[in-house]
């Protein structure tokens, strides 16, 4: 390896608009004033401040149903998503959470396979401990995950009769990329170095038990990337994060994530020699990305329906009160423990005309219970009830074009406030559909 | 839910519902408990712009929407098929006991001493031991109209009494717990289209099990016109502003892509609402319907409405109204579902008469099992084995189709009414005469069943 590059940084103001694009990147959005306090820390502070967060707080009323009960995450259908939903809007480490969040995606085990939100809750907590630390380390954690091993065969590879899902998906989607430095070979290789784990099956809990069991395991000698040994699933683990090829789709799988363009190659490798040096430690590398000149210049990203949804509970302090999330949030495209297949979703396929409708069903419960009656008072005046508006969501950047539609919508609302019972209940109701245009408005739908 | 269904029906119907909005997979189910047909099926939602319908598709995952959407809009042209089966299901268990009570059996009585209905002076002609409940006189006036063919005791032999299993049982179309297609499912894998959805549809919004299918592509319907835009305290003249708004925001494009890409969906998703806000009333029927807080009355309506219009249905399920899991207050629940499903089923037969249509339909109602002959102690009456079976349409011989085995020799060991003819007997039937397809490429065994001549 040559010498160590350095990892461009950005140099511009680092004021509120950049930290609000901060926040939705590494986070799911600013509480009220939440920005501007984190502009004043510099973009070293900020970055710092999420990246290395103290003690996890969570913030505002705990979690609750629709019938005001607490909610059962590990026996309600639902109660899974609106957990974790939870725990994005109330804590204090929302890098934390969304780390998790990208854990959850790049490791993809959906519940549809494993048929336990206990399991899928554990897996979870091992995303939410570990997301930071170390990839090897991870890597070896999830592997040995009983949401994992029910979700790629973990359990069903023995001695003998091997299963190949998790060893190609390890290297595959995991650890290198389809077709860059493997064979088939290597697959079959490496689903015997896997084998040896299994569990049992309770009546009444479910799979349980999940161990490592010599007897199963196959003590052969393997030939992984022509390397020779008596490999076992740690030595696959290792040999997969040491290869040639990881280092470079590790940044830019990450890189992916924040940032919606591919990173240079100048900037690809000078990520590489980062995580190299740091031992292959995740927190350095998003560290890096995060200061990253293309996080704050360059092009706006879609934010995933979570997010999205998260972001305006956030901006409104509004604690989890209803199941609807879950099924809104499905309908969105993504409902929590459920990717769509081993690969995760897709972030570049978020909208469409049916998840737009969606998002417009969940601001349109996030508005529903504060809604302005007839009887409100609100100014005849279509910048006032603008400035009202955009206060409510804690000021938001909007592009000009959509603060012109804005604006034409609420002038001619007003013009058509021809009489005087009108004039008094046309204010309130502008305001409500301000709220919602606002929160539906492209530039919401990004960040 | 109503609280007097037993746990099991509860907890069963609420994991369906489960995998139905999952989209797949299941919560941790009992050992030897079957996985309902269809799970797992990939499912996608997206709007028929040619039709005017939000489906959510599922199976047939090789194709885009835009594809289903052309595919849709080709069988509209084709003029969409010949016949069509509606499958109507009486969830729950449906108490053939009382719905065609047998007033002459001396047994009834000493059997039901509390449940036992009076005289309702509807008479069955074939059977004259026979009566309807005073709830389902739309069920005699069609009978006595030869529309509607009686099964006084369907189901097969050894029947399993869990709604779980036994349902899933008549969904496949076999006594096989681990069949993951259903019926009608495998019959539109036989000959259905690689690309109109619609063949087989769900109208309660979720997939019936019995048309899961292993390769073509079937919908579940969450109705017409359903591309709505509504806003919390926004209406009228503001409401109108609004909506047009949308548009606006959606018209610019600018360099961002992202911001671009979501500017163009605003502005798609604004021209779909104004496309589908003629569908918004659209259904208006010849006869009118029973009016009722549940949706029932109104997905039959909306069905009868959709075949007028030539849409290239041909294989329908839905669940009728009503909860018929009856352990206990029985009398008013029962009442109660029968006499609206009952209704809405005479309305819908009139409704197709209206149209010109009777002469395609054929409507099978069918429950996962009947109830025991004897009463239990809480007013109700617990799982039992046979049950009722209803064939309506103007083709259909009106006739009795098997025969009432009685209430002295006809129970078995447990006390349940024996089957006189098996389920299967009928789907195959049903799939030889009116879908003209070979029963012994669908139902498995399917030689070992008996036919019976349905039509006239």
């Amino acid at each position: 390896m040559s010498a160590a590059r350095k990892v461009p940084v950005y140099r511009g103001r680092f004021g509120p608009v950049q930290a609000e694009r901060l926040l939705w990147r590494a986070g799911f959005g600013p509480r009220p004033g939440e920005a501007e306090k984190l502009a004043r820390k510099g973009l070293d502070g900020a970055v710092r401040s999420l990246t290395r967060a103290k003690r996890e707080r969570l913030v505002g009323p705990a979690p609750v149903d629709d019938d005001k009960h607490r909610i059962a995450p590990i026996d309600a259908w639902g109660h899974d998503h609106l957990w974790w939903l939870d725990r994005m809007v109330r804590t204090s480490r929302p890098l934390v959470e969304r780390m998790t969040l990208v854990w959850h995606d790049w490791f993809a085990t959906s519940n549809s396979g494993v048929g336990s939100q206990r399991l899928m809750l554990k897996q979870n907590r091992l995303f939410r401990s570990r997301g930071l630390g170390s990839f090897e380390r991870l890597l070896v954690a999830v592997t040995k995950d009983p949401a994992m091993l029910l979700w790629l065969g973990g359990t069903d590879n023995e001695k003998g009769s091997p299963n190949e899902n998790y060893g190609r998906e390890l290297m595959e989607l995991f650890t290198l990329g389809a077709g860059r430095g493997y064979t088939e070979r290597d697959v079959r290789e490496q689903a015997r170095a896997l084998t040896g784990w299994r569990n049992d099956w309770d009546d009444d809990k479910g799979p349980v038990n999940f161990r490592y069991d010599r007897e199963r395991h196959d003590t052969g000698s393997k030939r992984i990337f022509g390397k020779r040994g008596r490999f076992d699933w740690q030595d696959a683990c290792r040999l997969s994060v040491r290869h040639r090829t990881h280092r470079s789709f590790f940044v830019s799988k990450l890189w992916s994530y924040f940032i919606p363009t591919p990173p240079s190659a100048a900037t690809r490798r000078a990520l590489e020699s980062v995580y190299v040096r740091n031992h292959y430690a995740i927190r350095p590398v998003v560290e890096a990305i995060l200061k990253h000149p293309a996080l704050y210049s360059n092009r706006r990203m879609v934010k995933p329906p979570v997010v999205y949804l998260a972001g305006m509970l956030r901006a409104r302090k509004r604690g989890i009160d209803t199941e609807a999330w879950t099924w809104l949030s499905n309908q969105a495209g993504q409902q929590l423990f459920y990717p769509p297949n081993v690969a995760g979703w897709q972030d570049d396929r978020w909208l469409d005309t049916a998840s737009f409708l969606a998002r417009w069903n969940l601001a349109g419960r996030v508005l529903r219970p504060v809604v302005l009656e007839t009887s409100d008072k609100a100014p005849l005046n279509a910048n006032k009830l603008i400035e009202r508006a955009l206060e409510f969501w804690g000021r938001p950047e909007l592009s000009p074009p959509t603060r012109r539609a804005l604006k034409a919508f609420a002038a001619h609302a007003i013009r058509d406030a021809d009489r005087s019972w009108k004039k008094t209940q046309y204010p309130p109701l502008i305001e409500n559909a301000l709220r919602h245009l606002i929160a539906v408005s492209p530039d919401m739908q990004t960040s | 839910m109503s609280s007097d269904c037993c746990n099991e029906f509860s907890r069963s119907s609420l994991m369906r519902k489960a995998v139905a909005q999952a989209g797949s997979g299941l919560p941790a189910i009992e050992p030897g408990m079957p996985v309902p047909a269809g799970t797992g099926l990939d499912r996608r939602s997206f709007l028929a712009r040619s039709v005017g319908l939000a489906l959510a598709v599922y199976g047939g995952t090789a194709l885009a929407p835009r594809a289903f959407d052309h595919g849709i809009a080709q069988a509209l042209a084709a003029g969409g098929p010949d016949t069509v089966l509606v499958s109507v299901f009486l969830d729950g268990g449906a108490d053939n006991l009382s719905l065609l009570f047998p007033h002459g059996d001396p047994e009834y009585r000493r059997l039901r001493p509390k449940l036992a209905l009076p005289d309702s002076g509807l008479v069955f002609p074939e059977d004259t031991r026979l009566r309807w409940h005073p709830s389902a006189r739309a069920f005699h006036t069609l009978h006595n109209e030869g529309k509607l063919s009686v099964l006084p005791a369907v189901g097969y032999t050894d029947a399993d009494q869990s709604h779980f299993t036994s349902r899933h049982y008549w969904e496949v179309g076999d006594t096989n717990a681990r069949l993951q297609t259903g019926w009608l499912g495998r019959y539109l894998d036989r000959v259905g289209s690689n690309d109109n959805p619609l063949q087989g549809v769900s109208l309660d919004g979720d997939l019936s099990p019995s048309l899961a299918t292993a390769k073509k592509p079937v919908a579940a319907l969450s109705g017409a016109g359903n591309y709505s835009f509504w806003a919390p305290g926004v209406w009228g003249q503001v409401e109108e502003r609004m909506l047009d708004a949308v548009g606006s925001l959606g018209a610019s494009r600018g360099k961002d892509p992202a911001l671009a890409g979501a500017r163009a969906v605003t502005f798609q998703s604004h021209r779909l609402r104004q496309q589908m806000a003629q569908f918004d009333s659209d259904i208006t029927s010849p006869v009118p319907y029973p009016r009722s807080e549940s949706g029932f009355p109104d997905q039959m309506a909306g069905l009868a409405a959709m075949l007028a219009a030539g849409l290239p249905l041909h294989c329908v399920a839905l669940s009728a109204y009503g909860m018929y899991d009856t352990h206990s207050d029985q009398a008013e629940d029962l009442a109660d579902g029968l006499k609206l499903t009952s209704d809405t089923l005479l309305a819908f037969q009139r409704d197709l008469e209206a149209r010109g249509l009777a002469n395609r339909v054929l409507t099978l109602v069918w429950s996962e099992f009947g109830r025991r002959a004897e009463e239990n102690g809480s007013d109700g009456t617990d799982h039992g084995a046979a049950g009722i079976g209803l064939l309506m349409g103007t083709r259909v011989r009106g006739n009795m189709i098997g025969e009432f085995p009685g209430l002295k020799s006809g129970l078995d060991d447990d006390g349940n009414l024996r089957a006189t003819v098996d389920y299967r007997s009928i789907y195959c039937s049903v799939l030889e005469q009116w879908l003209a397809t070979d029963a012994t490429a669908v139902i498995p065994r399917a030689k070992s069943f008996a036919r019976v001549p349905l039509l006239r």
